[in-house]
């Protein structure tokens, strides 16, 4: 396997891909969006709510490749509990990595395991799947009414 | 390993593309000629040498460049016209299958809109909520979201004929076509399955109830002998740039008192009789439906493509992929964890193959082959009600062409289970 695909397929990925973190529909979400990456037929389900302390909860269910599914998988880990400053750092942190072409430094405080799909953004074909639970979280947000500070920077 | 019915060393160096390199040097795989195919040196020289020499807008201007460009135009009609037993005046340039196929569903909907009007249009396209419009399981949404189209501006109940597991026609099915439909537009080889349908006894059915009878030819036409009056369609659709030509060229044959009774698609200048401010009549086909200026160098870069074709003989070529078939279905088919979408034996079966992997999406599957510069598509391949039906959300899909040899099966192969050992699946 060439460098850029053992950098694409990090340990991380695969690992979220194969034991999926926190996988399941949230039973009270306010909002959810279902997305769908109609070139390859990749799909998620995100799902949000606050709870008092105003910490965002997280929920997801989908199928697709490892990339579309192991982003939702380290999206959710990394903002299950979070607080809404946490999330507006992590989706501006994500979607500038997603569009770094490769040469991103990726925020590791923002983004945790997120880190590890610097990789992706080499693979214009690829980083569609890697944004689609994050479209799903920003839209599933919105139609929650949960707004954030720092406007994320507009989807590709 | 070579195969027989074709000497593939010495016509891969006519496709200058295949010289290249991908991905750090990786020699080139091309396994994707089903959703394009490459072109040779004769298809670009021609384009070239048409915009050096006889560039000029066709049937328009009395100069000589002019009638230099129109003879090019004209005679690449002939000479593709001649490549399926067509008559000249019977095929019309689009600018692809789809585009084709639009102008058939439309021919619907715009008759029926003048009939309502009070309109003299061929009753056989007017379309009502009791008709009904027939196509398959297993369509190119080219030739099925036009029909939905269609059904839903006119009230038409769309029909389909469902697929078998062993991906065929469930011919039990035909009863869908009855005396309420006007419309059967079927696939002649399917882009997912592989599948080489048994056209004409559909047309036939559709003939015996009244209904037009359109065929999407894209995948059948470049890789066997197709005559179109064999087929007994209305209408006959594909591209070019499946059969080695220019992108930008389509392809719509016809009968010609069909074509001639289908009111025009495109509307504008070259296209018509007589004008006057309240309202103009129309050429014959093709130029009816050929409105503004043309794909003059697609159409000469076209006809270089069928003139190569010819040259290496379609029946060789039918022969050659038939033998790079019957060994991917071989491998595939024996490989653990592998399932074949689509009909598992050559018989009446194109070189299109799709299969899947346990525990594996195309998706990655695909990236493991690009890597080792094998280019597949992956993806629901424009037939997603056809993955639905098989219960796969996509697959992987390699298609061939007369510059592959059973080399690059074995590459392709090879390439899945590297894919299987890296994600552990195997
Ligand atoms: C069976 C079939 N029909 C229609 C089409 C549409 O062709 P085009 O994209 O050239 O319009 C394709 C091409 O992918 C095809 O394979």
């Amino acid at each position: 396997m060439s460098d850029n695909v053992e950098a694409l397929y990090q340990e991380i990925i695969l690992d979220h891909y194969k034991h999926p973190r926190g996988a399941g529909l949230l039973d009270h979400a306010s909002g959810e969006s279902f997305q769908v990456n109609p070139t390859c037929g990749d799909e998620v389900t995100v799902g949000v709510r606050l709870d008092d302390d105003d910490h965002l909860h997280v929920g997801y269910e989908g199928q697709g490749c490892s990339i579309s599914q192991a982003s939702a998988s380290v999206m959710t880990e990394l903002l299950e509990d979070a607080t809404l400053d946490r999330v507006a750092d992590a989706e501006r942190a994500f979607h500038e990595l997603m569009h770094s072409k490769g040469a991103g430094q990726p925020n590791e405080d923002a983004l945790g395991d997120g880190i590890a799909f610097a990789g992706v953004s080499k693979y214009p074909a690829r980083i569609k799947c890697a944004l689609l639970p994050w479209v799903a979280l920003q839209d599933a947000r919105l139609r929650a009414g949960i707004e954030i500070d720092k406007p994320t920077t507009p989807d590709a | 390993m070579m195969s027989t019915a074709l000497d593939v060393s010495r016509l891969r160096k006519d496709f200058p593309i295949l010289e290249r390199t991908v991905r750090g040097g990786r020699a080139l795989v091309y396994l994707d000629s089903a959703a394009t195919s490459q072109k040779p040196y004769a298809v670009l020289d021609a384009e070239r040498a048409y915009y050096e020499t006889s560039n000029a807008a066709v049937h328009r201007g009395a100069h000589q460049l002019a009638e230099e460009a129109t003879d090019a135009y004209e005679s690449a009609r002939a000479a593709i016209a001649g490549f399926v037993g067509a008559r000249a005046e019977d095929i019309v340039f689009t600018k692809n299958a789809t585009e084709s196929l639009n102008l058939a569903a439309y021919a619907f909907s715009n008759a029926t809109a003048k009939a309502a009007q009070g309109g003299v249009v061929d009753p056989r396209l007017v379309l009502t909520p009791e008709s009904s419009v027939v196509v398959t399981e297993m369509e190119h949404h080219a030739n099925l979201i036009p029909w939905q189209e269609l059904c839903a501006k006119t009230g038409a109940q769309l029909r389909w004929i469902g697929l078998t597991e062993d991906g065929r026609l469930d011919m039990d099915q035909l009863s869908v076509i009855d005396d309420t439909t006007a419309a059967v537009s079927i696939v002649h080889q399917s882009n997912i399955l592989g599948t080489i349908n048994p056209v004409r006894s559909i047309m036939d059915r559709a003939r015996e109830v009244g209904a037009l009878g359109i065929v999407d030819a894209c995948q059948s036409i470049p890789h066997m002998r197709v005559n179109v009056e064999d087929l007994g369609a209305d209408l006959l659709t594909w591209s070019g740039h499946k059969m080695l030509g220019p992108t930008g060229i389509g392809l719509l044959w016809g009968r010609s008192d069909v074509l001639n009774s289908l009111p025009p698609f495109l509307t504008g200048g070259s296209m018509i009789e007589t004008v006057t401010m309240e309202g103009s009549t129309f050429a014959p086909a093709p130029q009816r439906f050929e409105a503004g200026v043309p794909m003059v160098a697609q159409a000469v870069g076209l006809e270089a493509a069928v003139r190569y074709l010819d040259g290496v003989g379609i029946e060789a070529i039918e022969q050659h992929e038939h033998e790079l078939t019957a060994h991917a279905l071989a491998t595939l088919t024996q490989m653990p964890g592998v399932r074949v979408i689509g009909p598992e034996s050559t018989v009446d079966r194109g070189s299109a193959i799709s299969f899947v992997v346990d525990g594996l999406h195309p998706h990655d599957v695909g990236q493991v082959l690009d890597d080792r510069g094998v280019a597949v598509r992956v993806g629901h391949h424009c037939a997603w009600p056809t993955c639905r039906r098989y219960g796969v959300p996509a697959t992987t899909r390699l298609s061939t062409y007369l510059y592959n040899d059973l080399d690059d099966i074995d590459a392709a192969a090879a390439g899945v289970r590297a894919a299987q050992e890296f994600f552990g699946v195997v």
